[in-house]
């Protein structure tokens, strides 16, 4: 049977509201898997918190990076009750199927436009999802970090959300200019740094919260206890530097990419343009967490708002600069 | 390290006020700067006080991104130093408590000490470590190029300075349109719009020429994005220097390259092709006159100025729509391409203006000693079909509309510095990927003989790098020295 670009464009409609719903199931088995387990970090009580303020010194005494392995002997989120646990395989079980849509989604839109599936802003918007989760999948795939998942199937949701309703055109061919090479390769580069910073946010978000948490030892209070049902601070920096450091260098060559690209189509490889503007700002904003995070006294948190600050600055780019500021970019086209 | 954050923080907000306010020398609407200062009075000359129109070429700016590459030099400089140190010299001895670093471990063996010595260091080797030995020791350490990549990084910045300061100094931007037949010489008197810089050699231009053949485009006919360009192409005849004229098609992002001049193809519009004669019945103008698109159906505007023409100068106004269709607000275009040309114009006679010397823009008329043409107490307008003549009442002259015809604009660029820029970027990627990718780390083995003729063996580690090291690097040199006999084969084959 053959399919013709129509029909492909249905089918990715398909794809991608299916893939929305099975992303809000996940998200609600992600939610009951976080109140169950909050509701029982208080009674595992006394014994988690020792734990984690005995995690928490050891983090903060070890100035080098020949850190203690205690933190790893207490893996406080570890043992949360069965059910819960359950609900947290569920719904990662279901973050996988959704995944499978969401990239069957964009995957039967490139065969509808007949080019790679990153064009216009829906488009992209598709595509940071789908690397979004995969980042996360693949940190969950090594390390404990299934506490992230109710964030990141949320941030997901919104931004498919917004994609359908606010953003979609219909599966089209590309105005000339952008049909370039480097094109392809300047945004697949900035979506897939994108979908990794997502993650390396997520983490010192959560890292700033169990942070705060372990200082003042709260877990008693109803507000203290969803920090300290998160990851140990130790894995939550871990793997928002791990992140932060996969995703760098690659959102430095979608610059460099971006800046290739304008030059053989503009003949100016840097001209100061909002978008370009927004992409510097995001490097150098990622760049001065990396140094801080290297600098006595702002390691940790003060080093964490940096990174905060480039993803934010990201953010702005991918919506901001597309939606309300105009420059040579924005024949993107909504 | 500090003041690196700090100035990289302030660099970062320094940054931003360049995408809020329009920019001089940057936007791609060179008016954004004149408009906003006419619709906001007030604030646009503090703005302007500030520097805020020019951001990019402030002197604050400059002055935060000179501190930074300053202050980065002072810091990798002495780091490259003791880089070199490190690398002619060899792994440091083991610290005294190995017990209080990553992965200790510690075990009894009978093995002879030289044994373990060897195979660990064989071991070790295999796996990338440079290695020393002494009587009871193995120091080894890998991950030197990590420094190597920070340091090559970091100089790249200054490198990728150079580069673009080359092109700030030397190179220029330009725009000129062309219309089908038309022809452009490299020369500034042929520019529409030329933008030096400081040491730009402007007569010793590149030599080149070349005519506009052809100027193809095609738009979507349906579909939800109907009207949406599809393809531009345009067909140059070149002559670069004394060789040979050469054809060449230019396309968005494929411009034509001569010694590093290139240009690139911006827009185009609609040239439409007139003829005027004069109250003598002599003609006076024939050619094709370029009309700018004022929207995505290039419903566009233009003037024809007829200066021969006699006994008093004549010029045209008005609109050209490329498929002309009446609407409730009367003409408008329904679509880009030209499937039913037409020109609504008006008449003008008088004096143009040229004499005072003052240039003038040949897109707008200087109406001051013009006269509109009347007929019956009204303005005189027409649409004019291709083949169709404007009359001017009283014999003073008639226009023709001859054909449709196409125009190409050509945005120029010479930029010297951008192959430096280039490579410095890739000395930049390259450089920061190992620098956050390599791992660099130190393992040490020591051997204390027990008291029953044994020996105690200890192994650690110790990361110079906050990344985590591979997991199982002590397991694995562990699993390598209690199986002797395997790591015995395996140390034959390791490099000496
Ligand atoms: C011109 C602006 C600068 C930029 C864009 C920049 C960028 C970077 C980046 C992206 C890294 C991360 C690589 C890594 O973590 O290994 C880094 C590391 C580093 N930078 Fe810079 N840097 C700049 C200026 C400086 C300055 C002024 C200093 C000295 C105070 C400095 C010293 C260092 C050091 C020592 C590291 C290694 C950090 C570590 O060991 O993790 N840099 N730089």
């Amino acid at each position: 049977m053959m399919f013709d670009a129509q029909t492909f464009a249905q089918l990715s409609n398909g794809l991608v509201y299916s893939a929305i719903a099975v992303y809000a199931l996940a998200l609600l088995a992600y939610a009951a898997e976080t109140a169950g387990r909050v509701a029982t970090t208080g009674t595992v009580g006394a014994d988690s918190q020792a734990r984690s303020r005995l995690v928490g010194a050891a983090t903060i005494g070890a100035g080098s990076p020949d850190r203690s392995r205690l933190a790893d002997a207490a893996p406080v989120v570890d043992d949360p009750p069965s059910r819960s646990r359950q609900l947290g395989a569920v719904g990662t079980s279901l973050t996988v199927l959704a995944f499978g849509l969401n990239l069957g989604g964009v995957v039967t839109r490139g065969l509808a436009a007949g080019r790679a599936p990153w064009g216009n802003m829906y488009e992209f918007v598709l595509v940071c999802a789908l690397t979004a989760a995969a980042a996360y999948l693949a940190f969950l795939s090594r390390r404990p970090v299934r506490a992230f998942g109710v964030w990141i199937v949320a941030i997901v949701l919104l931004a498919l959300g917004l994609a359908v309703t606010v953003l979609y055109t219909p599966a089209g061919d590309l105005v000339p200019v952008l049909d370039s090479y480097w094109l392809v390769i300047h945004v697949a580069a900035a979506i897939t740094a994108g979908g990794v910073f997502t993650v390396g946010a997520v983490a010192t978000a959560l890292f700033l919260v169990r942070h705060r948490q372990e200082r003042r030892g709260t877990a008693q209070e109803p507000r203290g206890r969803y920090a300290a049902s998160l990851p140990t601070t130790r894995t939550l920096e871990q793997v928002a530097h791990t992140a932060h450091i996969f995703a760098f260098p690659i959102w430095t060559f979608a610059v460099i990419a971006g800046a290739i690209w304008a030059e053989n189509s503009w003949g100016r490889y840097w001209g100061w343009d909002p978008k370009e503007t927004w992409a510097f700002i995001t490097w150098v904003c990622y760049a001065a967490h990396l140094h801080a995070q290297a600098t006595a006294g702002w390691r940790g948190v003060r080093a964490s708002w940096f990174a905060l600050a480039g993803y934010a600055a990201f953010l702005f780019n991918f919506f901001g600069v597309n939606l309300w500021i105009t420059g040579l970019h924005s024949y993107a086209g909504v | 390290m500090r003041t690196a954050v700090i100035l990289l923080a302030l660099l970062a907000l320094a940054a931003i006020p360049g995408s809020l306010f329009p920019q001089r020398n940057v936007a791609s609407d060179p008016a954004a700067v004149i408009n906003y200062a006419r619709e906001n009075p007030r604030i646009a000359p503090w703005l302007d006080r500030l520097g805020m129109f020019d951001v990019y070429a402030s002197s604050w700016f400059a002055a935060i991104y000179v501190l930074l590459l300053v202050s980065m030099t002072g810091c990798v400089l002495p780091r490259s130093r003791r880089l070199w140190q490190s690398v002619r010299g060899a792994p440091p001895p083991a610290p005294r408590n190995l017990g209080r670093l990553e992965g200790h471990r510690t075990w009894d063996t009978k093995q002879e000490p030289v044994e373990v010595i060897a195979t660990a260091a064989a071991h070790l080797r295999r796996k990338g470590f440079r290695v020393v030995t002494t009587g009871e020791e193995v120091r080894a350490e890998r991950g030197y190029l990590r420094e190597v990549g920070n340091l090559a990084f970091h100089l790249s910045l200054l490198v990728f300075l150079v580069g673009i300061a080359a092109g700030r100094l030397f190179g220029f931007e330009g725009r000129v349109a062309v219309a089908e037949g038309g022809t452009f010489a490299n020369d500034l008197s042929q520019y529409d719009a030329f933008t030096p810089s400081a040491w730009t050699d402007v007569d010793g231009l590149e030599p080149l020429s070349f005519r506009l053949e052809e100027f193809d485009v095609s738009y979507q006919t349906s579909g939800p994005n109907l009207g949406q360009p599809t393809e531009f192409a345009a067909r140059l005849a070149y002559r670069a220097g004394s060789a040979q004229e050469k054809t060449i098609t230019v396309e968005p992002n494929h411009p034509l390259d001569v010694n590093e001049t290139k240009f690139f193809l911006t827009g185009n519009g609609y040239a439409p092709l007139i003829t005027v004669r004069d109250g003598r019945g002599e003609v006076v103008f024939t050619g094709p006159v370029i009309f700018l698109p004022l929207d995505s159906s290039f419903a566009s505007d233009g003037v024809v100025k007829v200066p021969d023409a006699q006994p008093t100068q004549l010029a045209f106004e008005g609109f050209f729509l490329p498929t002309a269709d009446i609407g409730p607000q009367g003409p408008y275009s329904a679509f880009p391409d030209a499937l039913n040309p037409q020109l609504f114009l008006t008449a003008y006679t008088g004096d143009l203006g040229f004499g005072d010397g003052v240039p003038q823009s040949v897109f707008t008329l200087d109406k001051d000693q013009l006269t509109q043409v009347r007929q019956n107490g009204q303005p005189l307008s027409q649409a004019l079909s291709v083949g169709e003549t404007m009359r001017l009442p009283g014999g003073q002259g008639s226009l023709t509309f001859d054909g449709v015809s196409r125009f190409a604009n050509f945005q120029v660029a010479y930029d010297p510095g951008k192959e430096i820029t280039l490579v410095a970027a890739v000395v930049l990627m390259v450089g920061l990927t190992a620098s956050l990718v390599i791992r660099r780390r130190r393992v040490w083995l020591r051997l204390r003989p027990t008291e029953d003729g044994g020996s105690l063996v200890e192994v650690a580690r110790y990361s110079l790098t906050r990344r985590e090291p591979p997991p199982d690097e002590i397991e694995n040199l562990m699993a390598a020295l209690h199986r002797p006999d395997r790591s015995a084969t395996a140390s034959k084959d390791a490099p000496a």
